[in-house]
């Protein structure tokens, strides 16, 4: 593992690649005839982060969490409503657009969906020739050379330069969306949810690229996807992210041992266990209720009317994102209330009311025991 | 970092890294390199129906073009009267016959000759019409689907009033000051055709605008100018396509309807649509007079309307053919 | 539902607006001498300067504008100038004609494109549904006036000189006056009309009515036993019209623009066949009240249409 800090010991500036400092990005919400803004849907709303040279950092949360919009925020494909993103030592917060272009060679992204993501009316060779291309890098047999040499590099066979998106396989889709990501060689690549859109079985090789990738050519990845399964295998340190707002970072095996957050109790109790014998023994945590919408979010902290440890503070007093007591520096959570280890959150009981309780009747009568079922007022 | 860390439980996970490029089972097909056009053109290729009336087109392209040759060939020009030979003693048309295959008309002139140069007026104002309504419509609306916001707002507002205007009317108070012409007519039918084609391309440029590949394209710098040439245009050339083949024929009804009312080409040029005009007065005595330049509009816009069905379901199969069961 | 009818009426309003700039900027501000256009070709010199006085073109732009809308809104069009009768009498007995041919053919076109779609999707690749794509080809291809022609020839005059003396080959009667008359005469107008836009409602509706046949929840209303009939009426068909509305407004102007072209074929004396004849006449006054005319009828009529359809379909009024 490329581990360019040491643990526990604070990250010192010249080994942080990307800096976020609560980052917020609000997309109004116009209608009528003059777009009055009606609301906002505070899709990202105060993220603070560093990703250090040659780490990977994965970021996870439930699908609608502000992933992908706060990958865009880094990669400036928005324009931030607050907050700074310092890129190798550059706020690049406020660029224009013109004066962006040449940093984006920098920080290139992969997306999710492979169909998607390549225009289909488009040879292969010249969607990922394109950087070339944008960049007035090379022109003519030297881009072709260029870009046969990257598909190599990404395990596609050279000589289908001139096919088209729709005569490879998803897998091979995703691959030449890697190579065109790496063409400038970036600094950054932000995954986002790359391996989500595969078959299972070809999400392995994927992933194996992407390490592959990075031990050759020293990159630094944000990594993003909806579930802790995918992203503990690359990550060297994963943020979880909840309702637009970082609620725990720490690194892999920390936050595997001690999860401090309901939240991230939870998700890793929703990750699969092979081992049926420990799977039984495993605390199942079903979360009450649905996520909130991002135009209205929960006061307070965001996650109290699904949290099985919220009380009264929690409805008024936003938490901030700290060490807790007996954690290692880098360990923060969100969290009033932090779930100490040993803790068995499935007993736990919310001192407040939470409105979805009906709904969670329904899911817990056929979960497994020690679900957190409602609280019978008693 | 390292893979080697996979939970070997997760045998998903952990699936051998492949050497070969053909991976995940799903073998790459052995076409080379086939573009989405060279599919479609395929497709065309088989296509009955689109070989047939594509050679209809053609040959009535053919004649429209060679149009001066006939006249010679027939030895009468589209402008020449035969009082004597082209009326009978009464003053009325003659029908069909050695001199006058297609018969005379009400001035006895030649049919035939007036038909076949019918075909360019019909021809140069369907294409042309069309031509521009699809190059302003996909310009408009690409546009305002592109940019969105108060662009958007204020052209497509102005494409919702176009749409609501009385065309026929306007098309004739407009004639009624300017005075009738064929670049009138080409006018009159363009302006009142783009606002569809502005509609339909915005609609999809503002899907395709949210497309990844496009958001690709921006990740990697690429310019406004850029992205819509490179990314955006490749993709709204079939629905362009296709909207300009069903606009072909719309457009020579247009132009047809005008000259039938008196509003387009000026006599003596002829047009199929003054000539049917000419023709009301005599539908009783000269039936050829009517026949023949209403089946050549009627086989025209025909043959365009089955091309363009065709095309359409050629470059998308998804589409449901509007005319075939 | 009340800020949609707002939102809807305020747009009409702003098309009508937009209209009576334009058609003011075409004839009064066009760099042509208007008072000579309006007084006719063979007007003398005094006539256009007493004309030009009677305008107040003299007056500012504004001015001018502000008053003949002001004039507009009460209905004064102005005169004739063929026996300066007012346009507001010549359009008034012109208008039940066009109204008559134009509304019989609308019911028409309705009844066989919606008719003719549903066979066709209820018994998909039979032969009644191959005769109904080839009929909705032939006759989309056709141009009204020439399908109006065709009509003339084969439907008046062939059987009339076979002695059917079923049509008459044109004019018109009075509704009130002879109501058989009055549909007799304007039995192949209304066809001739009507048949062409049929083709584009019956493609339409085959291809909804199949889709929506296609659905679960039609199946289950299969499944439940209910009669064939009964499902394809109460279920597939209301989803099928929505459509269909959508359509219809967009086709009010060719339904015009489709009586204009008519009545010149059947010499039927409706709004299109005066339009016709004030072109030659150059009778400027006379068309630019059809303009507006016409227009407003467009307007109004769209807006009913979109309130029907926000009826039919409660989504359309977020938007
Ligand atoms: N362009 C946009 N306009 C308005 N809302 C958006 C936009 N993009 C994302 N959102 C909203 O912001 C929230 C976060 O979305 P996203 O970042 O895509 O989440 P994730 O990637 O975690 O699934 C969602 O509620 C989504 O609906
Ligand atoms: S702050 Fe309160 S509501 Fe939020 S996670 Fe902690 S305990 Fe739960
Ligand atoms: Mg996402």
């Amino acid at each position: 593992m490329i581990h360019a800090v040491a643990p526990g010991s604070a990250p010192q500036d010249s080994d942080v690649l990307v800096r976020v400092d609560d980052v917020r990005k609000y997309f109004p919400i116009r209608t009528g005839l003059l777009r009055r803004e009606v609301g906002r849907v505070h899709a990202v709303d105060g993220v603070s982060l560093e990703i250090r040279k040659g780490e990977t950092l994965g970021i996870v949360g439930e699908t609608g969490c502000g992933k992908s919009t706060l990958a865009r925020c880094i990669a400036r494909l928005y324009d931030l409503t607050a907050g700074t993103v310092v890129f190798d030592g550059r706020d690049i917060s406020r660029l224009s657009r013109r004066r962006m272009r040449p940093l984006r060679k920098g920080i290139q992204m992969i997306f999710q969906d492979p169909i998607g993501s390549l225009n289909p009316r488009r040879r292969v060779g010249s969607i990922i020739g394109d950087p070339f291309a944008i960049h007035g890098i090379s022109r003519g047999e030297d881009r072709k050379h260029q870009v046969q040499e990257l598909m190599r590099v990404v395990g596609l066979n050279p000589e289908h330069y001139n096919r088209f998106p729709a005569e490879f396989s998803g897998g091979q889709r995703q691959r030449i969306g890697v190579a065109r990501a790496l063409a400038l060689r970036p600094k950054l690549i932000i995954a986002d949810e790359p391996v989500s859109a595969l078959d299972v079985s070809i999400q392995a090789q994927i992933l194996n690229l992407l390490t592959d990738l990075q031990d050759e050519f020293g990159l630094t990845y944000i990594f993003i996807a909806h579930d802790l399964s995918v992203v503990r295998h690359v990550s060297d340190r994963i943020a979880v992210m909840y309702l637009g707002k970082i609620v725990e970072v720490a690194s892999v095996s920390e936050l595997y041992a001690r999860p401090r957050h309901p939240y991230t109790n939870a998700l890793l109790s929703a990750v699969p266990v092979p081992d049926p014998d420990q799977a039984d023994q495993r605390e199942r945590i079903i979360l009450v209720g649905d996520v909130p919408s991002p135009i209205n979010p929960p006061s307070g902290c965001r996650f109290h009317p699904r949290c099985p440890k919220a009380q009264n503070l929690c409805t008024e007093v936003d938490p901030p994102l700290e060490v807790k007591k007996d954690d290692r520096a880098e360990h923060v959570a969100a969290c009033h209330f932090p779930v100490e280890v040993g803790e068995k959150l499935s007993r736990a009981r919310a001192g407040i009311a939470q409105p979805e309780r009906q709904a969670a009747v329904e899911v817990s009568h056929e979960a497994v025991e020690g679900a957190i079922g409602p609280k019978e007022k008693t | 970092m390292s893979v080697s860390s996979i939970d070997p439980a997760q045998s998903a996970l952990s699936a051998p890294e492949p050497s070969t490029f053909g991976e995940e089972g799903e073998a790459a097909k052995e076409i080379q390199g086939r573009s989405p056009w060279q599919l479609a053109w395929a497709r065309l290729r088989q296509d009955k129906v689109a070989i047939g009336s594509a050679v209809v087109i053609l040959l009535i392209t053919l004649v429209a073009i060679g149009a001066p040759l006939i006249a010679h060939l027939v030895g009468h020009g589209p402008g020449d009267t035969y009082p004597f030979i082209g009326e009978d003693s009464y003053g009325l048309p003659i029908g069909p016959n050695r001199t006058f295959l297609l018969g005379a008309d009400d001035l006895g002139r030649d049919v035939l000759v007036r038909v076949v140069y019918g075909a360019r007026v019909s021809l140069i104002a369907g294409v042309v019409a069309s031509a521009l309504a699809v190059l302003a419509g996909g310009i408009v609306g690409m546009l305002a689907g592109y940019f969105g916001t108060a662009v958007d707002t204020a052209l497509s507002r102005f494409m919702d009033v176009i749409l609501s205007f009385p065309l026929l009317l306007f098309a004739i108070a407009l004639v009624s000051l300017v005075g009738p012409s064929l670049t009138v007519s080409i006018a009159v039918i363009a302006f009142f055709s783009w606002a569809v084609v502005g509609r339909i391309v915005r609609g999809q440029t503002l899907s395709l605008r949210e497309k990844e590949f496009v958001e690709a394209a921006r990740s990697l710098g690429a310019s406004d100018l850029r992205i819509i040439f490179v990314d955006i245009l490749p993709n709204l050339v079939a629905p362009l396509i296709v909207y300009a083949t069903l606009l072909i024929p719309a457009s020579i009804v247009f132009e047809a309807t005008l000259s039938f009312l008196g509003l387009g080409v000026v006599p003596p040029t002829p047009t199929w649509g003054n000539m049917l005009s000419d023709s009301l007065p005599y539908y009783k005595v000269a039936w050829w007079f009517m026949l023949f330049p209403g089946g050549a509009l009627l086989i025209t816009t025909l043959a365009f309307n089955l091309l363009g069905d065709s095309v359409r379901d050629a470059l998308d199969p998804r589409y449901a053919r509007l005319f075939k069961a | 539902m009340g800020a949609f009818l707002v939102r809807r009426v305020l747009f009409g309003l702003l098309v009508l607006w937009i209209i009576s700039v334009v058609v003011f900027v075409m004839f009064f501000v066009a760099p042509h001498d208007p008072a000579r256009l309006l007084a006719g070709r063979q007007a003398t010199a005094s006539e256009i300067l007493a004309i030009r006085h009677n305008l107040g073109l003299d007056r500012p732009i504004l001015e001018q504008y502000g008053s003949w809308v002001w004039k507009l809104v009460h209905g004064d069009l102005g005169f004739s100038y063929r026996g300066s009768v007012p346009v507001r009498d010549l359009l008034g007995s012109r208008i039940p004609v066009t109204a008559s041919l134009a509304f019989g053919a609308a019911v028409i076109w309705l009844v066989i494109g919606v008719g003719a779609g549903v066979l066709a999707a209820i018994k998909p690749r039979t032969i009644a549904d191959r005769l109904v794509t080839f009929f909705a080809l032939f006759f989309y291809s056709m141009p009204t006036f020439l399908l109006g022609l065709f009509f003339l020839f084969f439907f008046f005059f062939k059987l009339y000189t076979a002695g059917f003396h079923l049509f008459p080959g044109s004019g018109y009667v009075n509704l009130k006056d002879d109501p058989l008359g009055w549909a007799d005469h304007l039995i192949l107008p209304w066809f001739a009309l009507a048949l062409v836009t049929a083709a584009v409602y019956s493609r339409l509706t085959r291809g909804t009515m199949l889709d929506v046949l296609g659905e679960d929840y039609i199946r289950t209303a299969r499944s439940k036993g209910i009669s064939e009939g009964r499902v394809i009426v109460r279920h597939a068909l209301r989803s099928a019209l929505t459509p269909v509305v959508t359509q219809f407004g967009i086709d009010l102007g060719a339904l015009l623009g489709g009586a204009i072209v008519t009545e010149n074929v059947f010499g039927l004396p409706g709004l299109g066949q005066l339009a016709v004849q004030s072109i030659s006449d150059q009778n400027l006054p006379v068309i630019i009240g059809i303009v507006i005319v016409a227009s407003l009828f467009i307007v109004v009529a769209n807006m009913c249409v979109d309130l029907l359809y926000a009826v039919l379909d409660p989504r359309v009024r977020l938007t």
